[in-house]
This record gives C-alpha cells, sequence and structure tokens, in this order.
C-alpha cells in the first residue's frame, strides 16, 4: 500500500522522464554498444552483430599507422600552443574590463567582444580566408602597400599554425572574461579602499586583490584545459586546415572523420574515437582529481 | 606624478586598450562587411580593407536572387526552431524530476545522465547508429542525436534546486499537480535560464556543421553552414591552385562569398541583445555547481 500512495503521489514525475531516459538510452548508450565494431570487422550488410570479432587486430593495425601518431602529437601541440596564448588573454581582459569606470563603454565593450563566441567556424574560416589570404588578405594588403613581404597565413605549416592560434584568440578571449568577472563580483570592496588607504596604487591593487580574487577560477579553468589535452573539435581544424598544412592541421577528430567518412575505414576510425574517448576520460578524471585537491573544488 | 594624475593616467590607459580589444574584435566583421559591398575589380587589387570601395549592392543582390541560398537559409531557421523548442522541452521535463530529493532512482538517473558528458561512443558509432534509423539524408538526423546536452540539462537542475521548495509545497496542499507545479510555479520564476539555454541549443544547432557534413547529402537539405563551407572551400583550392600555379578551381567571387557570409551572420546578431542580458546570469548558474 505504501508504494501505491508514493507511485500515486509521484507517477507524473516519472512520466516526464520517460522520453528524455529513453533519448539517453538510445542516443548516447547506443552508440557505446556500437563500440563493440572497434573489435569486429564491420561491414554494412552484416551490421553490428553480425560482423566477424577480431579481437585487438584493428587496434594493432592503428598503432602501426605513421597518421595516428602524426595526428595525436597534432592535436596535443596544438592544445597546448593555444592553452598557452589563449589562456591568459580572457584574464587580462577581464582585468582591464573590471578596472573601466565608464560604465556604459564596459556595457558595450562586452557585447561586442562576446559576439565572437557566437559565430560558427565555418563563417569564421569564410572570415579567415578574407583576412588571412596571401594574395588578397587584408593584413598581406597592408603588409605589401608599406613594402613588407606577404605572408603565407594559409599554405605555410608554421605560418598556418599562428593562424589557428590568432582565431582561437579572437573566437575565445571576450566570452571567457565572463567567468573571471563572476568570480570578480565577489570580492569585498572594502578590501580596495583598505589598500588605497594604505598607500597601494592601481597596479598593486590589481596585483595584490583582484588576481588573488580569480585564483580558484584561474586554477580551476587551467585544469579543466589540461584534462581536455586530447579531447580536439572537428570544426576548427577542419575549417581552417587544408590539403597545404595538413602535416600540421591533422587532428585525432579529422582524422577519424576522414578514415572513418571518406575512406570508409569504419573499423580503424572506430579504434581511434574509442582511443580518443578512453585516453580522454583518464584525462578529465585526473584534472578533476587535482582540481578536488588543488582548490577544494571539484569541477563535476 | 601627484596620486590623481596617476589614476587618469591608469583610466586613460585601461580604456584605450580595452578599445583596442573592441576594434580588433570588430575588424573582421568590417572587413568582411565592406568587402560585401565593394566591386570585383576593387576587391581583386586589393584596395578594399575597412571601408567599401566602389559601394555597390550587387553581391546582395546575386545571394537573394540564388533561390537555393533563401530556401537553405528558411529550412535553417525552421531547424534552428524545431530543436531549440524539442530540446527546452526535453531538458525542462527531464530536469524538473530529477530535483526532488525523495524521487525513487533519481541517483541512478543522474549517474545514467552524467556518464555521458565524459564519455561517448564516438562519431562513427553514432552514424551506424543514426544511418540504421534511417535517418540519413533526414532533417531528424540533425535535431534527434543532440537533443538533450547532459551539460545544459545539469544547469537547469542546479537552477530549479535554488527554487524555494515551500513554494512547490504549498501548491500541492493546494491540490495542485506535479505538472501544475512545474508550469505555473517553476517555470515562470525560470525564465533568465530558459532564455540562456534556449540561446545556446538555436546557436548550437544554427552553427552546427559537422553532423551536417556526415548526414546530409541531399541540396535540398544543405543547412547555411554546409553551403558556406562549399563555397569557401573553393576559395581555399582557388588559393592552392594559385600557389602552384595551375587553375581550374571553381571561384567564387570573393564579394558574393562575403555577402553570403554576413547572410549566415545576420540572424544571429539580430537575436543576440535581446538574450544577453540573461545569459551573464544564466552562465553563472552553470559556473557555481555541477
Amino acid at each position: 500500500m505504501k508504494g501505491n500512495v508514493y507511485f500515486r503521489r509521484y507517477w507524473q514525475l516519472y512520466a516526464l522522464l520517460v522520453l528524455p531516459l529513453a533519448y539517453f538510452i538510445v542516443f548516447k548508450y547506443g552508440p557505446m554498444w556500437g563500440v563493440q565494431i572497434a573489435f569486429k570487422d564491420f561491414n554494412f550488410f552484416q551490421g553490428i552483430t553480425g560482423s566477424e570479432w577480431i579481437g585487438f587486430d584493428a587496434f594493432r593495425e592503428v598503432f602501426r599507422m605513421d597518421d595516428f601518431y602524426r595526428t595525436l602529437r597534432n592535436t596535443i601541440v596544438l592544445n597546448l600552443l593555444d592553452l598557452l596564448v589563449s589562456f591568459p588573454a580572457p584574464l587580462i581582459l577581464a582585468i582591464l574590463l573590471y578596472e573601466m569606470k565608464v560604465v556604459w563603454f564596459k556595457k558595450l565593450s562586452q557585447t561586442i567582444l562576446y559576439i565572437p563566441h557566437f559565430i560558427s567556424w565555418v563563417i569564421i574560416g569564410g572570415i579567415v580566408y578574407q583576412v588571412f589570404g596571401t594574395q588578397s588578405g587584408m593584413i598581406n594588403n597592408v603588409l605589401t602597400t608599406l613594402g613588407f613581404q606577404a605572408i603565407p597565413f594559409l599554405t605555410d605549416k608554421n605560418d598556418w599554425v599562428l593562424t589557428y592560434l590568432l582565431t582561437g584568440v579572437w573566437q575565445s578571449a571576450g566570452w571567457g572574461t565572463i567567468l573571471y568577472l563572476a568570480a570578480l563580483t565577489g570580492i569585498n570592496r572594502e578590501l580596495f579602499e583598505a589598500a588605497e588607504v594604505d598607500g597601494a596604487g592601481r597596479l598593486k591593487r590589481i596585483w595584490y586583490i583582484t588576481i588573488p580574487g580569480m585564483k580558484t577560477t584561474i586554477a580551476t579553468l587551467l585544469i579543466i584545459n589540461l584534462g581536455n589535452m586530447i579531447t580536439i573539435g572537428f570544426d576548427r581544424p577542419y575549417v581552417i586546415g587544408n590539403v597545404a598544412v595538413r602535416d600540421y592541421s591533422d587532428v585525432l577528430s579529422t582524422f577519424v572523420y576522414r578514415i572513418g567518412m571518406e575512406s570508409g575505414q569504419y573499423t580503424l576510425a572506430t579504434v581511434v574515437g574509442l582511443f580518443q574517448a578512453v585516453v580522454g576520460l583518464i584525462f578529465v578524471l585526473g584534472a578533476n582529481y587535482a582540481s578536488k585537491k588543488l582548490t577544494d573544488e571539484s569541477i563535476m | 606624478m601627484s596620486e590623481r594624475t596617476a589614476n587618469r593616467t591608469f583610466d586613460i590607459v585601461t580604456t584605450v586598450l580595452v578599445a583596442v580589444a573592441v576594434l580588433l574584435c570588430l575588424a573582421p566583421f568590417i572587413h568582411i562587411l565592406s568587402i560585401s559591398f565593394s566591386s570585383n575589380r576593387a576587391i581583386t587589387s586589393g584596395e578594399v580593407t575597412l571601408f567599401p570601395v566602389e559601394f555597390n549592392l550587387q553581391a546582395y543582390g546575386k545571394v537573394f536572387a540564388d533561390m537555393s541560398m533563401i530556401r537553405s537559409l528558411g529550412f535553417t531557421v525552421l531547424l534552428t526552431v524545431i530543436t531549440t523548442v524539442l530540446s527546452m522541452l526535453m531538458t525542462i521535463i527531464a530536469a524538473y524530476p530529477l530535483t526532488k530529493k525523495n524521487l525513487k532512482g533519481r541517483k541512478t538517473m543522474m549517474f545514467i545522465i552524467v556518464v555521458t558528458m565524459f564519455f561517448s561512443g564516438g562519431i562513427i558509432p553514432e552514424y551506424i547508429l543514426v544511418r540504421d534509423l534511417h535517418l540519413l539524408n533526414n532533417m531528424w538526423s540533425l535535431i534527434l542525436p543532440g537533443l538533450i546536452s547532459p551539460f545544459y540539462l545539469i544547469i537547469l537542475i542546479s537552477f530549479f534546486n535554488g527554487i524555494p521548495e515551500s513554494l512547490g509545497e504549498a501548491a500541492e496542499i493546494d491540490g495542485t499537480s506535479q505538472f501544475g507545479t512545474l508550469i505555473r510555479i517553476v517555470l515562470p520564476l525560470s525564465l533568465p535560464v530558459l532564455a540562456t539555454l534556449s540561446l545556446f541549443y538555436g546557436v548550437g544547432r544554427w552553427n552546427g556543421f559537422q553532423d551536417t557534413l556526415m548526414y546530409i547529402q541531399n541540396p535540398d537539405l544543405f543547412p547555411l553552414q554546409l553551403k558556406l563551407y562549399q563555397m569557401i572551400q573553393n576559395n581555399m583550392v582557388s588559393e592552392l591552385t594559385r600557389l602552384e600555379g595551375a587553375s581550374g578551381a571553381r571561384i567564387t567571387p570573393e564579394g558574393l562569398k562575403a555577402a553570403s557570409v554576413i547572410f549566415a551572420t545576420v540572424p544571429i546578431l539580430l537575436v543576440y541583445p535581446w538574450l544577453q542580458r540573461y545569459f551573464v546570469s544564466g552562465v553563472m548558474v552553470g559556473a557555481v555547481k555541477g
């Protein structure tokens, strides 16, 4: 009887949950079940269950591929460089915005700086070709007018990395300030007043009050970023990369797409995807553990 | 230097630096806008930087005359609206029950959901699933697989948790059903976060690219991003062939490409200011605790 009362009271809640749970089971756990094709000689006609088991053969093949190590290296190197360049940008921008006294200009700046975050990588790709193109790009036009050599931003490997990094800063710096500014609103204004009385200048106040006020946020974001070292989005390297710079622009996500969707080697592509998922999971869990230890704040 | 002048100098320096950042942020947009309004001759001779040269509307004329472009825009709008509405509905009906601490099985369900944030089957098993469900070249392949974002779901759960439970209990005593409490009490109090998540779902669908590349081959169902990508790709080929001295690539005129980029960006820029005031608070809710 007790159970009956419980369900009479709560059946509506369970009814609400039916569809969402069905979604998770079909569209999230379905692909997890499908991961078994990494261990099968998959072909579409026999389907997942019909295909033959091959054990770790596909893994051995992947670990013998030069492309695999190249894309793994590119993923980690691009992520590390990106962290180096893109991590400090929002931090500095947030401090500047926080120090700004003209409220209307501060608000306007924030509105504008957030915009690139909402622009797709395909569109950014379109903009990149117009801005960085060798023949008619904006930057090179200015450079050649001033008598300098044009820089092959899109076709030279090393210059391409620069393009990749700059677009990352442009896209994410403004949006990244949100969390820091949120952390800064928690700072007690009296600290600033006290420091002023003690004769601390603006720079000193930034160093001793503003930056420590963001410490936890900085640490947490840094750890999250490190945890994502092996994860990399598909759109950005795929759209900005091209054949000429493939040695540097081909990363795990584009590699999986290329061998899976373009060459139809589903088993090998699944193996690479699984490798990325498992190693990524280890990184993320490690980062979460480190975060708990260091900042008393876990990501999850 | 007195403290007062030091303060003034500091204020000026910060303002100038922020202004520079804002300009750097806007410059590419302004450039591409100017390209879209300039003549082909001026563009190819490299005269356009920040202002249109030989102002004209030819490129826009071509974009709006291209029925496939208009159709693609219409399809993308439809797709975005359907996705946003369905995603929000599903996220709400999932979040509300999961805020009830005494709901049996709640922990297990939370676990089932949270796991998917950290581990996924990867794109190939996803593709095979979509194919087996006969959704290839079908609008639903772009809607169903990403219907609920576990991350947004958790943001919504933590927001709902912040609403005092006594409000719901009072309504229940008055005889309101769970469903009624959700609609009449919880949702009206959650408008900022609902607006934020709608923006995120909407923008995510509008900007989504990889799934369109994988699931859609039928040109009639090309969303804007896929259409744009092909234009830009043509241009990349031209850049490479120019380098190798070869020719033959079909080059989309720069002006047309720029106009198309503007065409695909404006709708986002139109909704964004209306929702901006919400999302700052919305993002903070998510940042507090997962």
